[in-house]
């Protein structure tokens, strides 16, 4: 595969930089992270750019990551883009609402390196 | 600057407040966020003081069958070596990066601890965190409630996480 274009969305950008950390140390070969800091701000970037994957907290302000999934599943050029949900809202029914909208994924906060590497990878079929 | 706060929704089942048993989750959930995400192995305070030297506060509220505030407090400096400790890059390159991973850490404890009550995580909704800088603040609950206190050694340097919760 070429260079993986990401994007990350989350309010904080302190966990922005954590999970493009552990994207690089997953050994993915990443151009560019795209960078958001909430659902509608990252529609907004899909608007003009193509990802590869995306990589989504829930609980924001604006627009949070459930809706979020929500409205990509709705754009045709977006659908196929696999969200992995990063959120410290682990539970079940926060996790079968994500899959249920179109999240391929879900890491619960705190998360290590390997965590993010294992998921990513299946998602993305490496 | 006071703070006022009431999350109480009654059309959910309650949650029995026992302290004995919480009291150790709220610190084993702190723990683990410093453990996973700081690589830091937390210390227990035997003689734990008040948080008069803690500039730094971040608070997340819980709303649903537990409703209540958790709150860390801590230094300037302690703020700035978690940021550094989280972002793998030396505390004097750290800028406003502090405020922020305190907050997201405070995320994280809520999270993790309302994840380790049986029947609580489906019911409980955490809020965006609050960030104060400064010490000059109280905050009042609207109703009464339990309070769990628990103080830590972070790098030689206090941490104190508090747990209020309302009736």
């Amino acid at each position: 595969m070429s260079q993986i274009k990401a994007m990350i969305v989350d309010d904080s950008s302190v966990m922005r930089k954590i999970v493009e950390r552990s994207l690089r140390q997953a050994g993915l070969d990443l151009s560019p992270v795209l960078e958001a800091g909430n659902g509608a701000e990252a529609l907004g970037l899909l608007d003009g750019n193509t990802v590869d994957l995306i990589l989504s907290d829930i609980n924001m302000p604006v627009m949070d990551g459930l809706e979020f999934v929500r409205q990509v599943q709705t754009v045709d050029k977006l659908r196929h883009i696999p969200v992995v949900m990063i959120t410290t809202e682990g539970s079940e029914s926060n996790v079968v609402q994500a899959l249920s909208l179109g999240a391929k994924g879900y890491i619960r906060k705190p998360f290590t390196p390997d965590q993010v590497k294992e998921h990513v990878l299946s998602v993305l079929g490496l | 600057m006071t703070m006022t706060h009431s999350y109480h929704d009654s059309s959910l089942p309650g949650v029995l407040f026992d302290r004995t048993s919480w009291t150790p989750l709220l610190e084993l959930s702190t723990r683990e966020v410093f453990d996973i995400m700081l690589c830091t192995r937390l210390q227990p305070v035997e003689h734990p003081v008040g948080p008069s030297e803690a500039q730094f506060t971040a608070l997340v509220g819980l709303a649903g069958n537990i409703c209540g505030v958790l709150s860390i407090r801590c230094s300037e400096e302690a703020a700035r070596v978690m940021a550094s400790k989280m972002l793998g890059m030396p505390p004097d390159e750290v800028d406003n990066d502090s405020l922020d991973a305190l907050g997201e850490i405070a995320n994280m404890i809520a999270g993790n601890f309302k994840g380790k009550l049986s029947g609580v995580g489906n019911h409980c909704m955490l809020s965006v965190p609050t960030i104060i800088v400064g010490t000059d603040y109280e905050t009042r609950s609207l109703s009464g409630g339990n309070t769990i206190e628990t103080t830590f050694d972070f790098e030689r340097k206090p941490l104190w996480v508090t747990l209020e919760l309302h009736d």
